[in-house]
């Protein structure tokens, strides 16, 4: 039973860093100004949220198993508190990281309506630090670490968020861009004649 | 619930002509030269019919800059004195 | 605060006008114009204690006190949506973003303790613990300055006011706009959601009141609502500030009774210089009046069917030999660079406008260039946070109702105004 407890937190975890990546890739994309090619323009945000949902899922799945596996030693405060864990305690810190900021993504997002536009965008900005400390973590944590195929994995997610990020930030905007063209000289005031009043209403 | 329509509310200062709503509610919403949307009802808060107040909802969601708020219906307008509150 | 009963505040502008003028060498607001305190108290008195606030609200309903910033809001109904809410704030609004419009500067220099009367009186009716003077930077300001200190020095202001300047810009009096300021960002509209009324400055109910509607105020509520009726019309009472300039002999600010024929109002001002030819109504997101129309009374229902109204009574006289449409397009391309450019529709559509209508003013000869002016109006109307592309839209369908002829000609070529330009010039 330990071993399937093991074995189950490594195996979620690692979906949860694909599923992460791909939840950065579409949260990189939601911002291009233009839909994923072949999807309206709608998909895009409700990709990003089923798979971060799907994401979260997942991490409660790897981060269940492993709290009740006792060769993992890991204690309910670890979830919160960083570089306290027994086992690897760096490396172990960086997922906690890693999970108190996507726990802040996810309550934030649901009350986005409520929080506003503009605080709601801070704190996403922020998370977005919860992916390479995934990343970091995946690398340094657990008994897969250092393998060929873990690298090989991880390199590939790293890839995907790289060329997410080379989409938005080096392809044109569209050509209707919600800038519009830039106002036309003649900010003077155009009076017909000049206005000189200085007396008091006559 | 009841078969009310509703009103479609669309806060011009953080819309930035992103698409989504007039993708999803293409019944209401059409769009302009610049890519914002555009009432097809000519009306500033177009006017959501019942069996599209879920689909707004939706849309109000979705919009990647909060800027959409499905609002009921006003009340209407009395027939002497017009609205109670100065128009905005 | 009991709320007004709506079924006696009839809009009653759609009575036929009876004008009733001021009297030669009559005014109100002029002649109450006093910066002194000392002769201002000599002359008008103190304010009458605020005894029954219901009653003087209905007597302000009764007596048709609407606002003079330019959207004529009934007063009373605007006072009693404020005073239903908690710790209201007041402001009186004298930015005077519109560019030909001298009134509010006037009051400022000249009736500053009128505002201010009007200002407490506001105040004390909606319940109000903080009162603001909204002033543009320059002398108005220092002229605010010298009188809220007379004023603290006589103990006259019981909520106690504060000054914030407004920036140099035409949307700086919109409403929403002023609530911004005051809050310490830009002066720039607001979504209309929530509205200033029931939640404005740090969400406290806001009653941003025009300077001139204040100083209206305080004189009504010394000499009664029945004695505010006795002139204007019953549509549109009272008398308000015309500021007439262009082609006119003497230009200024004007206190003439609502209703008076705009021919009357122009000949105040000294009468035409030049041969008439038509007059912008309201401002510049106002709409154009021909000359030929001297005998329509400047009020609400006068100036409907031009699709004009009286506004924050401006009055610009366009005079034969200048061409209307290129006036329109400088006006046009002036109110695109001062948008606040927030909205899409706005920010785009009004630059649009204003390149079209120049193309028509720079006599291209394209006729769809009228068609894809009416298309942009159609596209930016009511598409917005606030009003100013609404002005726009107005001044340019207006454009296209007053000068057909002008059109025509600008469409083969020619203007009839404008000389043509020298052989081999580019237009």
């Amino acid at each position: 039973m330990n071993e399937a407890l093991w074995y189950t937190g490594r195996g979620a975890g690692l979906v949860t860093l694909v599923l992460l990546t791909v939840v950065v890739a579409l949260g990189v994309a939601s911002r291009a100004g233009r839909p994923l090619p072949g999807l309206p323009r709608f998909a895009t945000p409700v990709l990003h949220r089923n798979a971060s949902l799907l994401a979260v899922v997942l991490l409660g799945v790897h981060v269940g198993s492993l709290l009740f596996d006792p060769y993992a030693q890991l204690r309910l405060v670890d979830l919160m508190l960083p570089f306290a864990g027994a086992y690897r305690p760096l490396w172990l810190g960086l997922g906690t990281l890693a999970f108190d900021l996507v726990v802040a993504l996810v309550i934030t997002s649901l009350l986005r309506s409520r929080l506003g536009a503009t605080a709601w965008r801070r704190i996403h900005w922020a998370a977005y630090a919860a992916w390479p400390l995934a990343v970091l973590h995946g690398l340094g944590t657990g008994t897969d670490a250092g393998t060929a195929w873990l690298r090989a994995v991880t390199a590939v997610c790293v890839l995907t968020v790289a060329m997410a990020g080379a989409y938005r930030l080096l392809l044109p905007d569209p050509a209707t861009g919600p800038l519009g063209p830039p106002a036309p000289p003649g900010n003077r005031d155009p009076r017909l004649t000049p206005l000189t009043i200085s007396g008091p209403p006559r | 619930m009841s078969r009310r329509g509703a009103r479609l509310h669309i806060d011009w200062t953080a819309c930035e002509g992103r698409g989504l709503c007039s993708e999803m509610l293409t019944e209401i919403l059409a769009i302009d030269d610049w890519g914002y949307p555009l009432a097809r009802d000519g009306r500033p808060e177009p006017a959501v019919p019942h069996e599209l107040v879920a689909h707004a909802r939706r849309a109000e969601r979705l919009c990647p800059r909060l800027a959409l708020r499905v609002l009921p219906e006003p009340p209407p307008t009395r027939p002497q004195g017009g609205s109670q509150l100065p128009p905005s | 605060m009991t709320m007004l009963d709506h079924r006696e505040s009839r809009d009653r502008r759609t009575s036929t006008d009876d004008y009733r003028p001021l009297p030669p060498g009559g005014g109100r607001l002029l002649l109450a114009a006093h910066p002194d305190l000392a002769t201002h108290r000599r002359h008008l008195g103190l304010l009458p204690p605020l005894a029954q606030p219901a009653r003087l609200l209905a007597e302000i309903d009764a007596a048709g006190l609407r606002g003079r910033g330019g959207a004529g809001f009934p007063t009373a109904r605007k006072l009693a949506a404020v005073a239903a809410g908690r710790s209201p704030v007041v402001i009186a609004n004298g930015a005077e973003g519109e560019p030909a419009s001298a009134k509010d500067r006037t009051l400022w220099a000249h009736a500053p303790h009128l505002i201010l009367d009007g200002l407490q009186l506001a105040g004390a009716l909606v319940g109000a613990r903080r009162a603001i003077g909204y002033v543009p930077a320059g002398p108005s300001t220092a002229s605010l300055r010298r009188a809220l200190a007379d004023r603290e020095a006589a103990g006259a202001d019981p909520i106690p006011v504060e000054i914030v300047e407004a920036p140099d810009r035409f949307l700086a009096g919109e409403e929403s706009a002023v609530v911004s300021r005051i809050e310490g960002k830009p002066a720039l509209p607001r979504d209309t959601l929530r509205r200033v009324v029931v939640a404005g400055v740090d969400g406290h109910p806001t009653l941003v009141q025009n300077v001139e509607t204040l100083a209206h105020l305080a004189l009504l509520a010394r000499f009664g609502g029945a004695w505010f009726r006795g002139v204007g019309t019953s549509g549109d009472p009272g008398t308000f500030l015309a500021t007439v300039s262009g082609a006119v002999a003497a230009p200024g600010v004007y206190e003439v009774a609502y209703g008076i024929p705009l021919g009357d109002l122009l000949e105040r001002a000294g009468g035409w210089v030049g041969r008439p030819q038509a007059c912008l109504v309201g401002g510049y997101g106002g709409a154009w009046v021909p000359a030929d129309a001297a005998d329509v009374p400047v009020s609400t229902a006068g100036l409907r069917p031009f699709g004009a109204a009286p506004g924050a009574g401006v009055v610009v006289a366009l005079p034969a030999g200048a061409c209307g449409l290129r006036a329109a397009a400088d006006i046009t391309r002036y109110l695109a660079g001062q948008g606040a450019r927030q909205c899409g529709p706005c920010r785009n559509g009004l630059p649009q406008m204003a390149g079209t209508l120049t193309r028509l003013a720079d006599r291209e000869r394209s006729p769809a260039l009228v068609a894809e002016l009416e298309r942009l109006t159609r596209l930016v109307e009511g598409r917005g946070a606030c009003h100013h592309p609404d002005g726009t839209v107005r001044l340019v369908r207006s454009t296209l109702r007053t000068f057909p002829a002008e059109i025509d000609r600008h469409l083969a070529g020619t203007c009839g105004q404008e000389p043509m330009p020298a052989a081999g010039g580019a237009r």
